[in-house]
């Protein structure tokens, strides 16, 4: 007796409603533009320059008595925020505070910090400083541009990278299910107000990476389904395609996604949100690579004449590389 | 196909073998790590018996590389410094200028008298008296010009010169800026490896980041405060002559001098001449130690041409005081009662033990030759980082044995060939960390948990072609080797395109990212081996010995 995710022989048709599901995505895409636009990023120091200072005490944290010691210090827009973790013992009480990057171009001096930890130190005698970490405002704008040409160059490689391998529909299906993925993203991070940093950009890379990876096998199997069943419709091939990895392609997302799961139960607070927006990214990533991927390849159709080229493969010369 | 020949099987078992060997000194981390030490602590300082125990608590004809912690798992200050190279500029302006002086005065009945105006930072400007004999002052001034050599700039000559109206403009050329830049790093990259060296902590990382960055992380420092304070001041020790003394701060100092205030004494300010008598370039050596009155205090020693220059001017100015000048401070000013010929001498300020050590430290590794400003700074401390680690094993493990599960219930027999795999798996990726000695940070174990997820995928993928092939009864065994066969295109393009955001994010990142990109890369390496050369001949051994007329998957 085996564990089947999906039946052995599926024959779903993906297609027959396919313009809800890509009338949805269409719209969560732009849902999560909107939410980008208006409610914005909540972008960690990394990003926007500033200082993080995490307290830890055996007292509960009081917030307002935090934000009177250090509003004294008239360091400008401070946030102050309280963690709370399931792995955290009693008497572990956790903050997170943040305070606006204060000079041009360095971080933040020795003697802020100072103040700071003394004022904090006058409230609650218990409180340590596990970590503090500051990035001044000229880094922080590097980032930025570092990280956006990070998403866009892995996005653009994948194109090519495809476009050599198949054929350059495969390509914008891939990269069209990539967008979205990279888009729904950052939308449920401004609509949740999530910090948004560094390791979120690695998150989103690795996004990119898995979804391409879930359409990549898709995509081989429609190649490959395209040689045998010449005669067969396109729309036929890839349904055919996509029931005959079904099995695989719920296996594989299913396996991470319970490696995630435990990370995010389990991992500890500082890094939940970069597991989060994988776990989020891999569940999108698993969507598109069937429902958006796919059906952009339908729409912009593949040519079919290969019986001119030899050996009848589909795609390039690069097609058949590893053989 | 479905026989592996011998040399093949010895190989791939050699690999895991080998694999394995090298992520093994990882279970006793602390172990391995006291006989690394100390190692390096009984070449250095000479054997005891409590090292040589600690030595002995891991074989040596073992491997004994271990996966480096990153700061945020070891707790540790990260700096971004940023090397003022413009600094270097203008000082090499204002030592130009002495020269253009001169070559102008040879060319003065042509352009008249000279004076130098206030330009941009990092130019060397002059006024013509004449505006008409600029062609002259410009050929006069171009005559100091050196060739440089470097590869990029051959032909190239170290200033561009140049005339607009009355005002003749000095500055430094774009190659030997260049020129200029990269040794500046490399001078302040090696000063500050000296000065955390010093202090003799753990594998610190010094690197050259961007044009004029340097990067450093040292782990186990308490705080990166800590770590400016001691890289942080230029340490540049001059010995000037003192004019006067004074309470008032905003004294003119008169031409060629300079108003400073005193480090100990607040309130008093010392008007010195600018040029020094000696700098701290012409150090030999620097220690600290305790004056007469057993106060703390700080020896140094000149090498020969500092000595001599030094000698000469305590000869002649016997009673008068002199300043000791540290980055724009006086540490002292004490009167000079005799001639010092030796070329050694002591400092006494208001220091304390700690802040004598530390000013020999800086003096011995020498001055910084340009300021630098910190961008970015991390501290982490070590109870965070443990707490880190604690909550990375537990959740490695849960997940690990929630996949092995699931693949058991989902493939049976071949889930637990995948299984071994996955386990070979992580032992690989670890004996390769290990070999390469990368640092794992807090995402880079989020990456090995998404490979513990995603390495299955190559496995699954193989799998579920076998069962289909299984379909068109074809018999196990050409069920088996067809599986591996249409599989592979599938798991190479899943993999490489992976693997190429791993580079990317590798190249784009830093810190914890990097990390996190290498067990990532690391991963898909291992994963896609052991899929299809591990299991594969796991399962063609198994396949072998019993023949089974059917499998089922």
């Amino acid at each position: 007796m085996r564990l089947k995710l999906v039946p052995s022989n599926t024959s779903w048709d993906f297609f027959k409603f396919s313009h809800i599901s890509l009338g949805a995505s269409a719209l969560a895409m732009v849902v999560s533009i909107v939410l980008v636009f208006t409610m914005g990023l909540n972008f960690g120091i990394d990003f926007k320059g500033g200082t993080t200072i995490r307290t830890e005490s055996s007292q509960p944290v009081d917030v307002g008595a935090y934000r009177q010691a250090i509003s004294a210090l008239d360091l400008g827009d401070v946030s102050i925020t309280e963690v709370f973790d399931p792995s955290f013992g009693p008497g572990k009480n956790v903050a997170q505070i943040r305070i606006q990057a204060q000079g041009d171009a360095e971080s933040v001096t020795p003697e802020t910090i100072a103040a700071l930890e003394q004022a904090l130190s006058a409230v609650d005698p218990s409180i340590t400083f596990p970590s503090v970490e500051s990035v001044g405002p000229k880094v922080s704008g590097e980032l930025v541009t570092s990280a956006a040409i990070a998403v866009s160059l892995s996005i653009l490689a994948m194109l090519v990278y495809i476009w050599l391998r198949f054929e350059w529909q495969f390509g914008l299906g891939a990269v069209v299910a990539l967008i979205h993925d990279v888009t729904l993203t950052m939308g449920i991070f401004a609509g949740l107000q999530l910090k948004f940093d560094l390791a979120i950009i690695a998150a989103l890379l690795t996004i990119v990476g898995y979804s391409v990876n879930d359409t990549v096998v898709v995509f081989d199997r429609v190649r490959e389904n395209l040689r045998k069943f010449k005669k067969m419709a396109l729309k036929d091939v890839l349904n055919l395609s996509i029931n005959e990895t079904l099995s695989r392609t719920t296996m594989t997302s299913f396996t991470t996604l319970l490696a995630l799961i435990a990370l995010i139960v389990l991992g500890g607070d500082v890094i939940r949100g970069f597991v989060f927006a994988m776990t989020w990214g891999i569940i999108v990533g698993t969507y598109s690579s069937i429902f958006v991927a796919a059906n952009i390849l339908l729409m912009l159709g593949v040519k079919r004449d290969w019986s001119k080229e030899g050996d009848g493969g589909a795609g390039t010369q690069f097609a058949n590389a590893e053989r | 196909m479905l026989d592996f020949a011998l040399w093949k099987r010895v190989a791939i078992w050699g690999v895991v073998l080998l694999g394995l060997l090298f992520a093994a000194p990882n279970m006793f981390y602390s172990r391995v790590e006291g006989h690394n030490d100390a190692l390096k602590a009984i070449e250095t300082q000479g054997a005891t018996p409590e090292l040589i125990a600690k030595r002995d608590g891991w074989p040596g004809w073992l491997p004994s590389g271990l996966v480096n912690l990153g700061l945020d798992l070891r707790g540790g200050a990260h700096l971004l410094a940023e090397v003022q190279v413009e600094d270097v500029y203008a000082d090499r302006m204002d030592a130009l200028w002495p020269d253009v002086r001169d070559a102008l005065r040879e060319v003065r009945d042509r352009v008249g008298p000279i004076r130098r105006i206030d330009g941009t930072p990092g130019t060397l400007q002059v006024r013509l008296g004449e505006p008409a004999g600029m062609p002259a002052a410009l050929e006069a001034v171009r005559g100091l010009a050196r060739p440089i050599v470097s590869l990029t700039g051959v032909g190239a000559s170290d200033i561009d010169v140049s005339g607009e109206g009355a005002v003749l403009t000095v500055q430094l050329s774009e190659p030997e800026k260049q020129a200029t830049i990269d040794r500046t790093l490399r001078q302040s990259l090696e000063i500050v490896r000296r000065r955390i060296d010093e202090v003799g902590t753990r594998e610190p990382t010094i690197q050259r980041q961007g044009e004029d960055r340097i990067l450093i992380e040292v782990p186990g420092i308490g705080s990166a405060d800590e770590l400016k304070a001691l890289i942080g001041t230029t340490a540049r020790l001059t010995f000037n002559p003192v004019v006067s003394r004074t309470s008032n701060p905003n004294e003119a100092p008169g031409a060629s001098n300079e108003l400073l205030p005193s480090m100990d004494e607040p309130g008093t300010y010392y008007i010195i001449e600018k040029t020094p008598v000696v700098s701290g370039e012409e150090l030999t050596d620097s220690q600290p130690a305790f004056d007469q009155n057993g106060e703390p205090s700080v020896t140094f020693r000149f090498n020969p041409s500092g000595a001599r220059k030094f000698g000469q001017y305590t000869a002649e100015h016997v009673g008068s005081p002199f300043a000791i000048v540290l980055d724009d401070e006086v540490i002292s000013a004490p009167v000079i009662r005799e001639a010092i010929p030796s070329g050694s001498g002591q400092i006494t300020g208001n220091f304390t033990v700690e802040e004598s050590t530390q000013l020999a430290v800086l003096l011995r590794a020498g001055a910084l030759p340009a300021e630098l400003t910190f961008l970015e700074e991390r501290t982490i401390g070590p109870q965070l980082g443990a707490d880190s680690i604690e909550a990375g094993k537990i959740a490695s493990a849960a997940a690990f044995l929630l996949v092995l599960l699931f693949m058991w219930a989902s493939y049976g027999l071949f889930g637990l060939f995948a299984n071994v795999a996955l386990i070979v798996n992580i032992g690989l990726i670890f004996g390769l960390l290990s070999m390469i000695g990368a640092t794992l940070t807090l995402p880079g174990i989020a990456g090995i948990v998404l490979t513990i997820g995603m390495a299955v995928d190559a496995n699954v993928l193989v799998f579920e072609r076998i069962r289909e092939e299984l379909k068109t009864a074809k018999g196990p065994a050409r069920a088996i080797e067809l599986g591996y066969q249409r599989a592979l295109s599938a798991i190479l393009d899943a993999n490489i395109t992976t693997f190429l955001t791993a580079v990317i994010l590798f190249v784009m990142g830093s810190g914890p990212v990097r990390g996190f990109a290498v067990t990532l890369a690391i991963g898909i390496v291992t994963s896609v081996f052991v899929a299809i050369y591990v299991t594969r001949m796991m399962i063609v051994m198994w396949m072998a010995r019993r023949r089974p007329k059917s499998i089922v998957l």
